[in-house]
């Protein structure tokens, strides 16, 4: 909604115009003046010490949709490359089931290509049912066929919320897919509730690289859809016994104006590593040098884990990019997390702030990594991490 | 070939920092600049350009000051430019900024599109894949190398989570573009006189066959409700004592979660 100045109450104190992230905001003849370029995102209410600025109130009805009560049950996009459901699939089924048990409806997962092994290996995880398609042209990810056929699927089925990863290949086709149904998408979510008031999905994502973060609702269309970022949902539990219908979708007239001649994988071991590890030892700016990293690696070594770092560490050259993890680099969640000599910077928390168990080791006590951290020891990594090795050596005997 | 370039211009969020005690954006100094990965997809322009023959079209859609990061364009050796610009467009999101930019380049014909990967204050990546559905024309995301282009079709290389794959599209065809695919030129100094000389070409709402349920707030399905610091404030528990004691206490710690 708008957001409009009680011209009255307004002291010209300028502090809303500090809070508006979009620069929207300046002060005419000491009073506060809203641009027409409002992005309406509420920033600005909750700093006005006068109450001076509130949302315009809708008119009443006006934008009510009668048809969104006939679009019911949550989707997940299963994504799949050669023939394999990824990971991010597993993880959204985990999410989707917890809307949908929330509001009651059913969970269906939406497979394009792979077979029906995998199909079932869905519902293991937690789908009612699957809608699946073996039409070969969409073996290989495509985004024509992929949104035609979703566009599709979701005209016959009406779903109110669905979701993909947010990977290259759901960030590049649903876009086409919200365009052609007039819907909203949200981008890179990293939370997802629903609002026990409206029944509206919320979607929370970072923006502006970080550095704060964003509900967003689509409120008068449907369905709700979100792509989400890989390894920030949990898992459900996978349950062999569990079945449901697998329903085979039929569809001919499929059409490409792109063809696919060639995948060329080039995943190497470590990537794999670093976001499948169950133990992180990362290391920040903090170790002065690449040398540094060599103790970290004999502890991630005794713990069986991996290496990770901030960007401060790849910035500076110490280790590469591929071991980075944050908002520009990998997202993370395994059990435990080190982080040593990294002060927790939002860009480095949102890749790793959703591990089970994070310990910090940092010699500033008003580290922000402490707000976040499980555990928390103050004190020169180069004395603790030793002393840690040693004692977990003496412990493994 | 006409090739037209979506650019955006965006606060350099490297620049953003957050006020921890109101917990809200500090803008204060920070600069508005070409979205860096339009940088990229101008870059990419000027080179089919120059193998290919053609015209270089950039065009933008925001607020009058987005007319400097056209200029910039333009200084980089763009041929021509376009503002889309009307109160009417205020509070787009995703869609409707989509559907704007459709609207305008069916008015100005081209062979291919370029944009950004994503823009940096958003990091959606969507308007790109949008414009196309809305041209009706097929997209390629992500290119990271144009290895052929023919005169009805072309290959390139599109970044994919575990690789890459050589992806094959007739034209037109709006391709957006990663950081790997080259390296920005500067502007020259001829550039930049012709930038400040440049006619800004401007369209309005009513420059555009558009639906008026289309654009601006109406158009935008999706609403921002709040934004908020990403700190997520829980308590630590810090191990306190000397070093052996600190030590001790972790593993202990970590020995009741069985993680020992
Ligand atoms: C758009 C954007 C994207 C970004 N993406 C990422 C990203 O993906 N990942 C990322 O990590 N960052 C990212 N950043 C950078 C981020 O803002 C921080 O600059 C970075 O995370 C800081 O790294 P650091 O914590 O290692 O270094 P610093 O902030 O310099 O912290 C070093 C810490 O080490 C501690 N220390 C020093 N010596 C010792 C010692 N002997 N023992 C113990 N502690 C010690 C200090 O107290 C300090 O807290 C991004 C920034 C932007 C603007
Ligand atoms: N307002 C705009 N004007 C012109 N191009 C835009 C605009 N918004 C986004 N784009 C283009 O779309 C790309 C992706 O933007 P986004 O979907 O916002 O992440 C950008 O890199 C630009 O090429």
């Amino acid at each position: 909604m708008p957001v409009v100045i009680k011209v009255d109450k307004c002291t010209g104190c300028g502090l809303c115009v500090d809070s508006c992230p979009f620069s929207c905001i300046e002060l005419k003849d000491n009073k506060a003046l809203i641009s027409e370029y409002c992005n309406e995102c509420n920033a600005c209410l909750s700093v006005c010490p006068e109450g001076a600025l509130t949302e315009f109130a809708p008119k009443e009805g006006i934008l009510q949709n009668d048809q969104i009560g006939k679009y019911r049950g949550v989707w997940v996009f299963a994504e799949q490359r050669n023939g394999k459901v990824a990971q991010v699939a597993i993880e959204l089924i985990g999410a989707g089931r917890k809307l949908a048990d929330t509001l009651q409806v059913e969970l269906s997962a939406v497979l394009f290509g792979s077979n029906e092994d995998e199909a079932k290996e869905l519902v293991r995880w937690g789908a009612d049912k699957v809608l699946h398609s073996n039409n070969p042209l969409l073996d290989r990810f495509n985004d024509e066929p992929y949104s035609q056929l979703m566009v599709h699927l979701i005209k016959e089925h009406k779903p109110e919320i669905v979701l993909a990863g947010a990977t290259a290949i759901g960030r590049s086709f649903l876009p086409r897919v919200a365009g052609r149904l007039k819907t909203g998408l949200t981008a890179d979510c990293t939370a997802l509730e629903i609002d026990k008031e409206t029944g509206n999905l919320l979607q929370i994502r970072p923006a502006f690289g970080g550095n704060i973060m964003a509900t967003i609702l689509c409120p008068e269309s449907r369905p709700q859809m979100a792509t989400v970022r890989p390894r920030v949902m949990k898992r459900n539990t996978y349950n062999p016994e569990r079945t449901g219908n697998i329903i085979d979708v039929p569809f001919d007239n499929l059409t490409s104006r792109t063809k696919v001649l060639d995948t060329v994988n080039e995943t190497s071991e470590f990537m794999i590593n670093l976001q499948d590890a169950e133990i992180i030892v990362s290391g920040g700016r903090g170790l002065g040098g690449p040398k540094g990293f060599e103790i970290l690696r004999e502890l991630a070594g005794l713990l069986g884990g991996t290496v990770g770092s901030s960007r401060a560490a790849v910035d500076e050259g110490w280790i590469p990019y591929r071991h980075q993890v944050g908002q520009t680099g990998k997202t993370v969640c395994p059990k435990i997390y080190f982080a040593c000599g990294i002060s927790g910077a939002v860009q480095h928390l949102v890749g790793m702030q959703s591990s089970d168990i994070i310990i910090a080791i940092n010699k500033n006590p008003e580290s922000p990594i402490f707000n976040v951290a499980t555990y928390g020891i103050v004190g020169d990594l180069y004395e603790v991490v030793p002393h840690l090795i040693k004692k977990i050596k003496e412990a493994k005997q | 070939m006409d090739i037209v370039v979506c650019i955006k211009q965006v606060p350099d969020t490297a620049e953003v920092k957050i006020n921890p005690i109101t917990n809200t954006l500090i803008r204060e100094g920070v600069p508005s600049i070409i979205n860096p990965y339009d940088l990229h997809a101008i870059e990419a322009a000027l080179q089919i350009k120059e193998s290919k023959g053609g015209k270089v079209t950039v065009i933008t859609m925001g607020p009058p000051q987005a007319e400097e990061a056209l200029r910039e364009a333009i200084s980089m050796g763009a041929d021509d430019a376009y503002l889309i610009s009307d109160r009417a467009f205020a509070g787009s999101d995703t869609w409707a900024t989509a559907y704007t930019l459709s609207k305008a380049i069916e008015r100005l014909g081209f062979d291919i599109i370029l944009c950004g990967k994503q823009a940096i204050d958003g990091d959606t990546a969507q308007v790109g894949p949008e414009i196309a559905e809305f041209l009706d024309i097929p997209h390629i995301a992500y290119v990271k190398k144009i290895e052929i282009i023919g005169d009805d079709f072309i290959t390139v290389f599109r970044l994919m989570d575990d690789g890459y794959d050589v992806v094959e599209s007739s034209l037109p065809v709006l391709l957006t573009v990663v950081k790997e695919l080259n390296i920005p030129r500067l502007p020259s100094l001829r550039g930049k006189m012709a930038a400040k000389k440049a006619i800004i070409n401007k369209m309005t709402f009513g420059d555009l066959s558009a639906d008026e349920n289309n654009v601006g707030i109406k158009g935008s399905p999706t609403k921002v409700k709040n934004i908020f610091a990403p700190h997520a404030k829980c308590s630590p528990k810090m191990l306190h004592g000397s070093l052996e004691e600190k030590v001790e206490s972790l593993i202990e710690e970590l020995r009741t979660l069985k993680c020992l």
